[in-house]
């Protein structure tokens, strides 16, 4: 029977995928360049990379006044302003993770690594087409892109730590994978589509296939907990996120905690808003025990970029909080923190890149001491960062913490915000122990200055690099209101 | 409201399933198991010709890439099927769309050729 | 015609020795075997249901879960062996360097 049925062919309508079609015609041709050209310039690889992603978001913006359909290509991709908005967020992460991974390659002595631009837009491509998804078939498509491309990032530059990294990242994201499609078969199962909006539709009827459909959403979030790194799925963020390389770092952790929660606000928001009170529960237990045990295991680390992977699994909990919140509400919190933590998170991974010199050295807590005086401007914008990650006014982060905390409060869950509130000041401990640590110590007497062994040309374009996520840091922190417009714009859903 | 818990009851199920089938799994090995370790066990026969040589048998590493190669582009062909089956009531847009998935897997292989991945040496 | 609760459990079985296989695993390549045991399980579902819903959805899912988890192997087994390269082993619990 069923090969007897004609399949009816959607119209074909590619406009709201064009970013997705940039990036990936832009990361072929970095790897025809890399491989016919008889020689390849870091540069040109880099233009490459650059020119990709700033026409993809061209093409973005132009897609913010789309009124064509909400939904194109047989309803599997969205076209509405939250995917706008998301995908320019992710596309200013990358050509951020662009330009710090050019400096991180041009002075280690690490070979050029080709592929470095062509992985970084196929991952890119990934993250933005997770968060346009509107089918739960493309939404794992999406996420294996993005993720099978972040895998060969990791272990890019052979070294032991990032071999090693690369190696957990696969086994548990493949894990997490995994799970996430026995989700998605399950939630096929009880709704008799894929579509994120004909399951908003199967749901709403309460029926007999009710429990096939928790059971899918039970294991769509075990996938989706994974990626996000919440806790108690988040084993391998610190390992993952000390190992990699530190521009790949600043950019996964960054732009993968935006598209996997694109992805997942699609999931609870549309297709299981009619389980809301479900999901919920869920959602509270993650976001607790990540702030919980983000916090609290952060203290513990002697390593910088161990020390801010617990950061991430914390806010990956506030996020979650924002969450808890259902509909427009919990969106427009939530997507606040995202910019937020983008720039914020950039900024901390790309100021560790800048300290630790050539390779991976100096990434100790102790290796910051006195940072004040060996060099200033890293000192002073590393405070910002932390500052902003603990939530301290007036940055970008005190506000974030702000908005979900009232969101998950005004959705009654007051409780969930109180542990968030004490946690954050717990977590400002460790935060500020790196700042005194920069300010009101000597520097040790054998540490070099970093200008000697960096030279001073290529430290100074990188922080120049940093100053793009440290103006958003504190401009959101000051004039929040410059965004709130937009993201209320982008906060309905349309399917 | 008896359905809505009962349908939290399946979840639960399912879970106290899952964790007793490896719950049991394991335990049972333990237990099953006889644990009398002897060097002999760890060679590669317990009886017979003293092996030679290390357990590790390493096949040739050129072969792998072939075979890997082989994989990819063999499971790929699997979009082909369902497309030659229907291409001719979808018009000329599914040959174009045909010609670019092939045309992107070509690139990948044009890249692994370029970098010497299918040199025999 | 088999009854569908008969194939999800068969699925669900071979799922859960997929998970059993990851956990109980030392070899990387094993590990990787057993996740590809789990993607497999859920085809097996996929198609079940599929079949029970008469929809060709999920058939179609079923066929770019295959082509996925090519690729995931392709990617696995360059990673470890560029683990074997540096280290000489693949045992999972040898790989060690990160801990805090």
């Amino acid at each position: 029977m069923i090969g007897q049925a004609v399949l009816p062919t959607p119209e074909l309508v590619f406009e709201p995928l064009l970013p997705e079609l940039v990036l990936v015609v832009f990361a072929m041709a970095g790897l025809l360049y890399e491989a016919l050209a008889k020689r390849t310039e870091a540069v040109v690889h880099l233009s490459i990379g650059l020119v990709g992603v700033v026409l993809a978001g061209g093409t973005s913006l132009w897609l913010w006044d789309w009124d064509g359909p909400a939904t194109v290509l047989g309803d599997a991709v969205s076209a509405d302003r939250f995917a706008v908005l998301a995908r320019l967020l992710l596309l200013v992460v990358a050509a951020l993770g662009l330009l710090l991974g050019h400096q991180y390659f041009a002075r280690s002595g690490d070979e050029q690594r080709g592929e470095f631009t062509p992985l970084l837009l196929f991952a890119t491509s990934g993250m933005t087409l997770i968060v346009a998804s509107a089918d739960l078939i493309l939404t794992f498509l999406a996420l294996e892109i993005l993720s099978l491309a972040l895998y060969v990032l990791t272990g890019l530059t052979g070294r032991r730590a990032a071999n090693e990294a690369a190696m957990k990242y696969f086994l548990l994201g493949a894990f997490s994978s995994a799970f996430f499609l026995y989700g998605v078969a399950m939630a096929y199962g009880a709704t008799g589509t894929t579509k994120i909006a004909a399951m908003a539709l199967a749901l709403t009827g309460t029926g007999e296939a009710q429990a096939l459909a928790v059971l899918g959403f039970a294991l769509l979030a075990v996938g989706f907990a994974f990626k996000v790194s919440a806790a108690p799925f988040h084993m391998w963020t610190p390992d993952v996120y000390q190992g990699a390389p530190t521009p790949i770092t600043a950019f996964m952790s960054a732009a993968t905690k935006v598209a996997a929660f694109g992805a997942l606000i699609r999931v609870l928001d549309v297709a299981f808003q009619a389980l809301a009170w479900d999901w919920a529960p869920v959602v509270w237990g993650l976001a607790a025990a990540s702030v919980v045990i983000g916090s609290i295991l952060a203290i513990a680390q002697t390593n910088v970029k161990r020390m801010l992977a617990y950061s991430s699994i914390a806010h990956a909990g506030f996020i979650l909080t924002g969450l808890t919140a259902a509909g427009s509400a919990g969106i427009r919190a939530a997507m606040f923190y995202l910019v937020a933590y983008a720039a914020m998170t950039v900024g901390a991974f790309g100021t560790v890149m800048v300290v630790s010199g050539r390779g991976e050295k100096r990434t100790r807590i102790g290796d910051y001491t006195g940072l004040a005086r060996t060099n200033p401007i890293a000192a002073a914008l590393m405070t910002l960062f932390l500052l902003s990650l603990a939530g301290i006014p007036p940055t970008a982060g005190f506000i974030a913490k702000v908005n979900v905390f009232s969101a998950a409060i005004d959705a009654g869950y007051w409780v969930l915000a109180l542990i968030g509130v004490v946690t954050s000041v717990a977590a400002a401990f460790f935060y500020l122990r790196v700042i005194v640590l920069m300010y009101m110590q000597e520097p040790e007497p054998a540490a070099p200055s970093l200008t000697e062994k960096v030279g001073i040309g290529a430290e100074n374009s990188a922080t120049a690099i940093l100053a793009i996520p440290a103006a958003a840091t504190l401009l959101l922190g000051v004039f929040p209101g410059v965004i709130v417009g937009i993201i209320r714009d982008a906060s309905v859903l349309r399917w | 409201m008896p359905d809505y818990y009962s349908s939290y009851g399946v979840v639960l199920a399912v879970v106290a399933a899952g964790a007793i089938l490896v719950a049991v799994a394991f335990t049972a090995a333990k237990l099953i198991a006889p644990h009398r370790p002897l060097p002999a066990k760890l060679t590669t026969y317990e009886c017979g010709i003293d092996p030679v040589g290390e357990g590790w048998s390493q096949s040739q590493i050129r072969y792998y890439v072939f075979g890997f190669l082989f994989v990819i582009f063999d499971v790929e062909a699997v979009f082909l099927f369902p497309w030659a089956r229907v291409f001719e009531s979808l018009g000329w847009a599914a040959v174009v769309e045909m010609g670019i998935f092939i045309a992107i897997l070509a690139t990948g292989l044009l890249y692994a050729w370029r970098k010497g991945v299918v040199r025999w040496a | 015609m088999i009854r569908l609760p008969f194939v999800l459990l068969f699925s669900a079985f071979l799922f859960s020795a997929g998970v059993y296989g990851v956990l109980a695993r030392r070899n990387a390549v094993m590990v990787l075997m057993a996740i590809e045991l789990m993607l497999n399980a859920v085809n097996v579902n996929l198609v079940a249901f599929s079949s029970s819903l008469h929809d060709v959805g999920g058939q179609i899912f079923a066929l770019f879960v295959i082509a996925v988890a090519a690729a995931e192997v392709g990617i696995g087994l360059a990673i470890v062996i560029l683990l074997f390269r540096n280290r000489a082993s693949i045992n999972v619990d040898e790989v060690n360097l990160l801990k805090w």
